[in-house]
């Protein structure tokens, strides 16, 4: 199977063609320009993850929400996932930035971290 | 609730009317369709006061016109409604149009409008240094002149209302019956009960005249087009500039406003009947002016067009058009102040003048009120003030140091004062009419959400309650969370 | 009156760099005068993550790259009005704004920097016809909503321009909820980063529609939907490709201009293709002892740069309270030619003692193109990129050397385009 692509690690955006097996394997990586375009191929076809960020509901804050994000990259197939539990949650005031409103959102290992205050 | 009066349509003319009889001993009631006042022709035509030249003698369109005009700076002035007497010229550019000036003139003649003139081209270049080469001479009317006429109908309905009458808003009346002296009008609020009733409902008094069996007119929605430039362009014109007359009407004008901006337009389509709502602008509209626009200003762009909109002006279907203001044929106590087109804005105070002498003649029962304001209290415009009144005014209430639209300058207290006048804003059109918050260039794209969070606030509403200008124009949906 | 040495307009990322870098080089009294009730500009509501790369090293959130400035400012002495307007810059440096505390201020400032920022085109500079419905908004707009306000602003959205701030809010409003049906963008390429088309439209399966825009919008009262068409060469909708979209919401995201109002009214001279201030290498304008920075110099994609340009500009602003140069300051014109449709700064004094980064934009995609910097036949620089595009901003350095050798008092910066 052959998935194409359009490289994000810099702003050159080279086209990719990457070859998987059926399995899902990488078997090679065509027009890249740099070693990052084959990684970044690699890593979208096998384990894409992404940084979700979101506000999640606060009571007697200044303002209603308060902007959170996940510690770090979570699977790409998870994000709705986070996103109802982070809508099922709710904290109440003060939060300081760097709080921790939701540890091991969904099994991913990643927590929810207040990204301001409230 | 029972009233001696109810007006329908809070327009200018609406409003005008509805001040007029607050000067009477009586109860009188302003019924109107939308959230707020000024939501017809009202918000949305050229803003001119024509110095009379264009109406046939002896139209009421004449008569009213003259008088209208020449009493509009003292309306403006007691009802603290921005209004510039700049004078208006008929430009022509050929000698085909200098004939028409003179039809002009002589029209203007006979309908008694002072101080015409036509003038050189040299001296139309001095007045107006941007005008085309091609311009040849002018008419000149020194009477003319701008005015807010959104605000001179808010200021209306609030002196009105500061003389006892009674406002409703979404209030639109769909069904009349007559019964025991008594008009019976089923509005969306609920029936009101009047013995006379005042048919200001703009393009809508025909359909509303229907209601009492009245089909003697009909109303042609007319739609005109309009661009409105910065107030970067404000030097480049300094009157109101109109081409030579057709057909149609008195075609594109040019002309600044009273707040600096210019305003171009507007084109005149006629609509179906039942298409009284469409306020769409269109491709080939704005093109009309646009393209329009460069015959009088060549340099004049519209790459500084702030925002372009649409008006339908109340068109009579009938060969004179003029206005029809008179008791209807199908109930005496009936008045029809239909096919208010242009010069209707002008001609508002001398139209509410001649409705309250026929209302005297059919209605002789009433007295006038001993007490009568004729003003209303003057907006607080931050500003147009000095520094030692600003400092002054923060000292009192801190709230008109905070700015809320940054292009005008508008602070929360006079967003505020707004929201609670008599008769106050209760959406952020409102707010903008009355207080100019998001009329500037980014068109309310900072200010707009700070609007709606105050008028959430001052009216004790969830912000997801508080729409763009009534009804179904809501601006938020639910929480997110 | 009130006197200070330093006058930062904006407490952004851009006014916020520039005081600190101005107190690092040991002006003494710095007033930050701050519109919104607390520093960090729109920052604040850009929750996202993709700030501060370059310069933290670190993938941070808008709040979070605010914050880290924030926090240094409160370390330091510099004051800080919130909640506080400028109204005008009067001459001699006299800085008049309001606020709901002191009331109207009168400020003297030695130097003054201006870090306004920028506000997106409305709806009525770019003349769609259609109705005055509800539900027309900028995108950005639609983010203070959903991200401060915690309201959704609409359900089925289309949104007009592929800028960077639409393409996170077709991300954003698809988290929340809303369906997203498309974004519409009347050039043929998208003014977004290549990582938030990946990101935020194809992750969610949004279509973007190249060399498409918006004819007409529909509904009375609330938005209804929109008439799409394709277009042109010449940007011209092509007639028979009409095509109706149903949505309650239309997003712009059709560029940003610099709020330079209070720039204009102090006389400054502006550069006709930024918008923003023409300036030297220290960032100061046309007006001695007024510098500028950030949005409000020219649009940045990227708040890492805003935050270097503003050390440049505070750095230069120190230079100025310290020195207090007299008479007028000989520079190097710097122009764009063939492709390069600005360069920032604009001159260059002739005996600047510091290598000058020139900042520009290119006017169309380009591949492998060379840019080249000479004066008067004088190649200065030339170098092949394998990439240029229109929504990211590229840099080249000349040597102060190299100024100070120019016969011709001209430096043009160009592309040679491989065919």
């Amino acid at each position: 199977m052959i998935r194409e692509m359009i490289c994000v690690s810099c702003p050159i955006g080279c086209a990719l063609r990457v070859e998987l097996d059926d399995s899902g394997k990488v078997l090679s990586v065509s027009g890249n320009t740099c070693k990052r375009g084959e990684k970044y191929a690699i890593d979208e076809c096998t384990n894409p993850v992404r940084m979700l960020t979101s506000t999640l509901k606060v009571n007697g804050g200044s303002l209603p929400v308060v902007p959170v994000k996940t510690s770090k990259p979570i699977p790409k197939g998870k994000m709705f996932e986070c996103m109802a539990a982070i809508n099922n949650e709710v904290v109440d005031a003060p939060i300081k930035l760097g709080d921790i409103l939701i540890s091991n959102v969904c099994d991913t290992g990643a927590d929810i971290v207040a990204t301001n205050e409230a | 609730m029972q009233y001696d009066v109810a007006v329908i349509g809070a327009g200018v003319c609406g409003a005008m009317i509805t001040r007029e009889m607050s000067k009477l001993d009586l109860k009188v009631v302003l019924l109107e369709k939308y959230n707020d006042v000024a939501m017809g022709t009202s918000k949305a035509n050229s803003a001119i006061v024509h110095a009379g030249f264009d109406a046939a003698p002896g139209s009421l369109k004449a008569q009213l016109n003259v008088q209208g005009a020449s009493l509009m700076a003292y309306y403006c002035n007691k009802l603290h409604v921005p209004y510039k007497n700049i004078g208006s010229l008929v430009v022509a550019y050929n000698w085909d149009d200098m004939k028409t000036l003179d039809e002009l003139f002589e029209r203007g003649f006979a309908n008694g409008v002072p101080n015409m003139e036509i003038i050189s081209q040299e001296r139309l270049r001095t007045m107006e240094p941007y005008i085309s080469e091609e311009a040849v001479g002018a008419l000149w009317a020194p009477t003319a002149g701008i005015v807010s006429p959104y605000e001179l109908t808010i200021a209306c309905t609030e002196n009105a209302v500061l003389n006892g009458a009674r406002v409703k808003r979404n209030s639109g009346v769909f069904d009349i019956e007559y019964k025991d002296d008594l008009f019976f009008l089923s509005t969306a609020s609920g029936v009101v009960k009047a013995k006379y009733v005042i048919n200001c409902a703009g393009v809508f008094a025909d359909q509303i005249a229907k209601m009492i069996g009245d089909t003697s007119f009909r109303i042609i929605p007319r739609k005109g087009e309009y661009y409105l430039l910065d107030k970067t362009e404000k030097k480049m014109v300094n009157h109101v500039l109109f081409h030579c007359p057709s057909k149609m009407g008195k075609g594109i004008l040019v002309t600044p406003t009273v707040h600096g901006n210019v305003l171009m337009g507007p084109t005149a389509i006629d609509l179906d009947f039942d298409s009284k709502l469409d306020l769409d602008t269109t491709i080939e509209g704005l093109n009309i002016v646009k393209e329009d626009v460069k015959t009088v200003i060549p340099t004049l762009s519209t790459r500084n067009s702030i925002t372009s909109f649409a008006g339908l002006r109340a068109h009579i279907d009938s060969p004179d058009a003029d206005f029809l203001i008179a008791p209807s044929k199908a109930n005496g106590h009936f008045i029809n102040v239909a096919g208010i087109e242009s010069p209707g804005l002008t001609a508002a105070p001398a139209i509410a003048r001649y409705v309250a002498n026929i209302f005297k003649e059919i209605a002789p029962q009433y007295q006038r009120k001993e007490v009568f304001r004729t003003d209303r209290p003057a907006p607080v415009r931050v500003n147009e003030m000095s520094d030692e009144e600003r400092k002054a005014l923060v000292a009192k209430d801190k709230r008109y140091g905070r700015i809320i639209c940054r292009c005008e300058g508008i602070t929360e207290g006079e967003i505020i004062d707004a929201i609670k006048a008599p008769c106050g804003a209760r959406d952020v059109d409102g707010v903008k009419r009355r207080t100019r918050a998001g009329m500037g260039r980014c068109q309310g794209g900072f200010c707009g959400s700070k609007v709606v969070e105050i008028l959430a606030r001052e009216l004790g509403e969830e912000m997801n309650k508080i729409t763009k200008f009534g009804n179904g124009s809501k601006i938020l949906y639910n929480r997110t969370k | 009156m009130q006197k200070y040495d330093l006058v930062v307009i904006g407490g952004g990322p851009a006014g916020m760099a520039a005081a600190l870098q101005a107190k690092e080089e040991g002006v003494k009294k710095i007033l930050i005068l701050e519109r919104a009730a607390t520093l960090g500009g729109i920052l604040e509501q850009c929750i996202h993550a993709g700030f501060g790369l370059h310069y933290f090293g670190e993938e941070l959130t808008g709040p979070e790259y605010a914050h880290r400035f924030i926090e240094q400012v409160e370390k330091t002495d510099i004051e800080v009005k919130v909640d506080t307007m400028v109204l005008e810059i009067r001459t001699g440096n006299i800085v008049i704004a309001t606020n709901a505390v002191d009331g109207m201020l009168e400020i003297h400032a030695t130097a003054i920097i201006l870090a306004m920022g920028c506000r997106e085109r409305p709806r009525g500079a770019l003349d769609i016809p259609g109705s005055r419905a509800s539900g027309i908004m900028t995108a950005g707009t639609a983010q203070k909503y959903v991200n401060i306000d915690g309201y959704m602003p609409g359900k089925k959205i289309v949104i007009l321009g592929s800028g960077d701030i639409g393409l996170i809010m077709a991300r954003r409003m698809t988290l929340e909820g809303a369906k997203v049906e498309m974004v519409c963008e009347l050039m043929p390429f998208s003014g977004g980063l290549q990582r938030n088309i990946v990101q935020c439209l194809e992750d969610m399966g949004i279509p973007l529609k190249l060399s498409c825009t918006v004819i007409q919008t529909h509904g009375i009262e609330r938005l209804e939907g929109v008439t799409i068409a394709n277009v042109d060469e010449n940007r011209r909708p092509i007639p028979g490709t009409e095509q109706y979209v149903e949505c309650d919401t239309l997003l712009l995201s059709v560029g940003l201009i610099p709020e330079n109002e209070l720039t204009r009214m102090a006389g400054i001279i502006i550069d006709p293709v930024t918008n923003g201030a023409v300036v030297d290498e220290n960032r100061q304008t046309s007006r001695p002892g007024i510098f500028a920075c950030g949005n409000v110099l020219q649009v940045h994609d990227l708040v890492d740069y805003v935050t270097q340009e503003s050390q440049i500009a505070g750095a230069g602003a120190a230079a100025y309270i310290k020195n207090k140069p007299k008479g007028r300051n000989r520079y190097v014109s710097v122009k764009g030619q063939n492709g390069v449709r600005y360069v920032v700064p604009q001159n260059i004094n002739e005996n600047t003692d510091k290598d000058v980064k020139l900042y520009f934009r290119v006017a169309d995609v380009y591949r492998n193109a060379r840019i080249i910097v000479e004066s008067d036949g004088k190649v200065l620089y030339n170098k092949k990129k394998p990439k240029l595009a229109p929504g990211e901003m590229e840099y080249v350095v000349v040597k102060a050397d190299d100024i100070h050798a120019l016969q011709k008092k001209e430096l043009v910066v160009r592309l040679e385009v491989q065919k």
